[in-house]
């Protein structure tokens, strides 16, 4: 007869916390396995006479002791929430000094090479040979239609193309 | 323990009156030395009023409380151990056997007021002889009467660790307290107890 799947079930048999399936294996080994049944009668008695091992009792002065040792703890008190812990004390003082630091720093300088874009824009527009009297064809309808591919730029775009991304590009938004 | 956590010292007294006789005699049974295991139920307290305010209601406050105290425990008799090395090996060098100094240790710790054939004694003795942890499972199976998914978080192990371990620690003590029993265990020639797997062996239904 194998014993070992129901050895670690005997345990928990004895002392009456194994489930009603773990309960109902055991019960039938025990039926057919003489052996078993002695060990659990066995397990039974160890478990009675472990009852007789005496309790203690805290010594007399067990409370007091410990009673100082509470009081020596440090309190936490009403107000200790506005203690600040040193982690939270640390990040507060290097948050204020970046900030004071960031304040004492001059004023950021203005973006000059936003500001030349349109000078730059300018004179090329004006460098343009159709355009010989620029201020008489600024205000010409058909300069719309002009490419503003300057030779040698392929950074540029052409606004023929401009016009027909534009729809797919806010498709896509 | 919420009300504790709440600031409720009334009930840090309530918890201590519950507790404290349990803590103590379970870390009596551990430490097998009474002032020792006073000493470490009060740090075990300590550690409670300490960590009141961070308590999460997560597990059960006793499987809390008494895994501070095994944890305390465990780490004292390995402390201990470790000290009376230290001290033998100053002693002589020639004696470098452990168990030599571990017996030598226990039996020194097991109340020596008591007679050797008191029954007490002998039923502390089978007990103290088992391996730290065994002991501990047992301890808080037998006395504390802690179901098995409790003892298992205190000695952070999974059920079935905890049933193996169990049935090793109560198989050991059958065989150690047959004579108080009245009965003949059965064990291998060597004394080491009979495997169940064994018992059975040769045997038809």
């Amino acid at each position: 007869m194998n014993c070992e799947p129901i050895s670690k079930l005997l345990i928990p048999f004895v002392d009456g916390r194994a489930d009603m399936k773990e309960r109902g294996r055991v019960e039938n080994h025990l039926q057919d396995c003489a052996a078993c049944r002695a060990r659990v009668e066995q397990y039974r008695t160890v478990w009675t006479i472990l009852d007789e091992q005496p309790a203690v009792e805290p010594s007399f002065g067990f409370d007091a002791r410990l009673r100082a040792r509470m009081a020596a703890e440090p309190r936490s008190r009403w107000f200790g929430w506005m203690v600040p812990s040193p982690r939270l004390a640390f990040s507060t003082a290097l948050l204020i000094a970046l900030s004071a630091w960031i304040s004492m720093m001059p004023p950021a300088q203005p973006n000059y090479q936003a500001s030349l874009q349109p000078e730059k824009e300018f004179q090329m527009i004006k460098d343009l040979r159709v355009l010989e009297n620029y201020d008489v064809v600024s205000d010409f309808d058909a300069l719309s239609e002009m490419p503003a591919t300057v030779p040698g730029d392929p950074g540029a775009t052409n606004p023929a193309n401009d016009g027909q991304q534009q729809p797919q590009g806010t498709g896509t938004m | 323990m919420l009300e504790v956590k709440a600031g409720d010292e009334a009930s840090f007294e309530l918890l201590l009156q519950r507790y404290r006789t349990p803590v103590v005699n379970f870390l009596n049974r551990m430490v097998r030395n009474q002032a020792t295991a006073e000493d470490l139920a009060q740090e075990v307290f300590l550690r409670v009023y300490r960590s009141r305010e961070k308590y999460a209601p997560s597990a059960k406050f006793t499987t809390w409380l008494f895994r501070i105290a095994t944890n305390l425990a465990l780490n004292s008799i390995r402390d201990y151990r470790h000290h009376q090395l230290d001290v033998s090996i100053d002693v002589s060098a020639d004696e470098d056997e452990g168990r030599t100094f571990e017996l030598r240790a226990r039996e020194k710790n097991i109340d020596q007021q008591m007679l050797e054939n008191d029954r007490a004694t002998a039923i502390r003795r089978a007990v103290d002889a088992l391996p730290d942890k065994q002991r501990a499972a047992v301890l808080l199976h037998k006395y504390e009467e802690m179901d098995y998914a409790q003892i298992s978080k205190v000695l952070d192990c999974t059920e079935s660790a905890l049933k193996s371990l169990l049935f090793r620690a109560y198989e050991t003590l059958r065989v150690q307290l047959a004579p108080l029993a009245g009965f003949a265990a059965a064990q291998t020639a060597a004394g080491v107890p009979l495997p169940v797997s064994e018992l059975g062996k040769g045997r038809t239904s």
